[in-house]
């Protein structure tokens, strides 16, 4: 198939875009589905796109970031997640992990970590989650006292993606009462005592994208690191949160653009009673409902993005985008298996990795359920 | 230390390529072109050199108008400048002609190494290096798999059949570089940003005070007389395995000489 038809706003962009289908296609697609199959991390990859400048792209020239809008971050992000979620995901939490600094953080801490996060050699966690706060992430209680130049901080951080990986952890801690306004944002290095990842999790896709526990025992994050001041952690989580959830819209288009394309060019070459199957209406029409629907999905992810861009608020759209896009990469990659058949169901073809990958996306950030809540108020009580 | 790394824009390797019916010169319009591989090789190296003494790195390319995108791409690796040598009249030179034109770009650039790739990939005669060292007068290192250079001298490894030989030189010198020697690095994307304002001087012939009578397909002391597409591939042989099925294989790879 050829590659998607991109309204794009400059020839910076374009020249982005096609450096980003070149490492795509040269790097990433040869890599994938072994690496997938193996839980296998892919971290010199990562180094590969930080050199390349893709790992701050949202982010000021002024920071060390590239300076595009997130119209056009977001369609970088689509063309990688196409080659390989994993790896995509890792680009989007890891630009959603330079956010607290980058958007709160003072100038002098700014100035002391910002370039490095942002010029590729480091990769970041945003730790939210905890095993007994998911969806209602305010009530999470991993504690943080003040002791002298330090914090203290105990409990554990859940579902950290990069957990063990990282270079910096964005740790969501409480460091006053109950509720969102005792929430803390600590920005702690990989190598602060105390601060334990434990074994990933194994699961059912995008294993190569590690997710692990962080046990906090006793750990000491100097108090410099506060990001904002006390209090203000549930708000900048929640603000990050929103560009977040735009990105896994794009991971998630970009998945189902690669199930898509999977599934046009079997249809093309595999016959059935004497023809392709593409010729039968009964197949073409799930093809034609399956681009129609990522098409729809690109258009509301960028809507949203162009409102972000112009400085409007974009919350609720953002919500409907990570919605709509993850729900039709999951009917995608559900139908792609149908087109394929038999061959949809075995690992020989990666129509059945791409299902696998979709269905997280429908839980992360956010669960679907979730983006419905913040719809439905933004409807009823605004 | 100034190195000038000479780039040549070459049809896409794996797309089918052809030659013109009529002038029988190589279609270059109708394919996609990338930059020839082995140039990456040339101009990493150039980079790293610069990276590590300073120095500046020029692209010096003979080729179409659309040559620029590989041009651009060079500079977007992290070349300073580039020369662009550009002119109806080339169409059709052949290696002599070419290392003629090159020649007279590269005498009025300042410079202590010339980076070549070992070959083309569209026309692989493996000869400019040499050539042109015959036409400057200057000494050639040819196959390095590793470059070091040091005041006036410039030593490389060589990579021969069963391990390699040190050679060295005075510089200014020619240098062919081969796949073993780097990784060529991509562009990043602000490299292609920067790209797009470092500066590139195109040259006519006349600009470069090459004589137009002397290049050119009509001038050229080679010439394409005939050619002929690669046969279509044979249908495959199916042997049966009537018991003997193993004899039969061994018997084909024995005369095709495989075996
Ligand atoms: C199919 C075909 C057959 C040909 N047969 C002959 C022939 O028999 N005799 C003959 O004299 N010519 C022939 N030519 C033409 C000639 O080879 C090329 O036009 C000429 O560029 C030099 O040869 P090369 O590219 O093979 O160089 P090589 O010597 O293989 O290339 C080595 C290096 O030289 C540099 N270089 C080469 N060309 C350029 C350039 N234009 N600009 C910048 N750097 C460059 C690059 O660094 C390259 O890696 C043929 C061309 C084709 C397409
Ligand atoms: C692979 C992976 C990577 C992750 N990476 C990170 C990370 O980097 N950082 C991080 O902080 N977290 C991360 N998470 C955690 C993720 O954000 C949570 O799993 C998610 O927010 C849901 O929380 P939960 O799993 O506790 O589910 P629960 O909140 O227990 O939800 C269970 C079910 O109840 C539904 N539900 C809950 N509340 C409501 C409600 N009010 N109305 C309707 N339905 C509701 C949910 O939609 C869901 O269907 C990751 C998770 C996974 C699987």
């Amino acid at each position: 198939m050829r590659p998607v038809v991109r309204s794009l706003p400059t020839p910076e962009a374009e020249a982005l875009l096609e450096l980003t289908r070149d490492l795509v296609e040269h790097e990433v697609l040869p890599r994938a589905g072994e690496m997938e199959s193996r839980s296998e991390f892919p971290r010199e990859l990562f180094r590969t796109l930080g050199k390349a400048g893709l790992l701050g792209l949202a982010y000021p020239e002024q920071d060390g970031g590239g300076g595009q809008p997130y119209e056009v971050y977001l369609q970088v992000l689509e063309e990688l997640g196409r080659g390989w979620a994993g790896l995509a995901v890792g680009v989007s939490v890891h630009t959603l992990s330079c956010f607290p600094l980058a958007q709160w953080g003072s100038d002098e801490q700014r100035e002391r970590w910002l370039p490095d996060l942002l010029g590729g050699e480091l990769l970041g966690a945003y730790c939210l989650s905890e095993a007994a706060s998911g969806s209602d992430a305010a009530a999470l209680t991993t504690r943080a006292v003040r002791d002298g130049d330090d914090y203290v901080v105990d409990g554990a951080k859940a579902w950290v993606t990069h957990g063990g990986h990282a270079d910096f952890y964005n740790l969501m801690v409480r460091t006053g009462g109950p509720g969102p306004a005792g929430i803390s944002c600590l920005f702690a290095d990989k190598h602060t005592p105390g601060l334990l990842p434990q074994p990933p999790e194994k699961k059912m896709g995008m294993r190569s994208s590690p997710t692990a526990t962080i046990l906090l025992e006793g750990a000491r994050v100097p108090a410099d690191r506060l990001i904002a001041a006390e209090g203000e952690g549930f708000r900048i989580a929640m603000s990050a949160l929103d560009g977040g959830r735009l990105g896994i819209a794009a991971v998630a288009v970009g998945v189902a653009q690669a199930a898509l394309e999977l599934s046009v060019s079997y249809a093309k070459e595999r016959k059935q009673f004497g023809k392709a199957i593409a010729s039968f209406q009964g197949v073409e029409f799930m093809l034609a409902d399956m681009a129609t629907q990522i098409e729809a999905a690109r258009a509301l992810y960028l809507t949203a993005a162009r409102l972000k861009d112009a400085g409007r608020p974009y919350g609720p759209q953002a919500s409907m985008a990570k919605l709509f896009a993850t729900d039709t990469a999951m009917k995608v990659t559900t139908d792609a298996i149908q087109v394929l058949g038999g061959a949809g169901f075995v690992e020989d073809f990666a129509a059945e990795r791409y299902f696998r990958e979709a269905k997280v996306m429908q839980i992360f950030e956010g669960t679907n359920q979730v983006q419905r809540l913040v719809v439905g108020r933004s409807l009823t009580r605004g | 230390m100034n190195i000038v790394v000479l780039v040549k824009q070459v049809p896409d390797t794996w797309a089918e390529r052809k030659l013109n019916e009529g002038d029988k010169t190589l279609d270059r319009a109708s394919v996609d072109v990338v930059m020839n591989e082995i140039d990456e090789y040339a101009v990493e190296e150039a980079l790293r050199i610069k990276e590590a003494q300073g120095g500046e790195v020029t692209i010096l390319t003979m080729g179409p108008e659309r040559a620029v995108e590989t041009i651009r791409k060079a500079l977007s690796m992290g070349a300073d400048k580039a020369v662009h040598l550009s002119d109806e009249a080339l169409k059709g030179s052949d290696a002599v002609q070419t290392s003629y034109a090159l020649g007279k770009v590269l005498e009025t650039l300042e410079y202590d190494l010339v980076i070549v790739g070992s070959e083309a990939t569209d026309s692989r005669m493996a000869t400019m290096g040499a050539l042109l060292s015959e036409r400057l007068g200057q000494p050639q290192l040819t196959g390095a798999r590793k470059v070091t250079a040091e005041g006036g001298t410039v030593t490389i490894e060589r990579q021969t059949d069963d391990g390699y030989a040190v050679v060295e030189a005075s510089t200014p010198a020619i240098i062919s570089v081969m796949e073993k020697i780097n990784e060529p690095r991509y562009p990043s994307f602000k490299g292609i940003m920067a790209a797009k304002s470092k500066p590139l001087t195109t040259l006519s012939v006349g600009d470069a005070g090459v004589d137009e009578g002397q290049v050119g397909l009509a001038a050229a002391p080679s010439q394409v007389v005939e050619f002929s597409n690669k046969p279509p591939r044979q249908a495959g042989q199916i042997v049966k395995d009537e018991g003997d099925g193993g004899t039969k294989i061994a018997e084909y790879l024995a005369s095709q000489k495989f075996v």
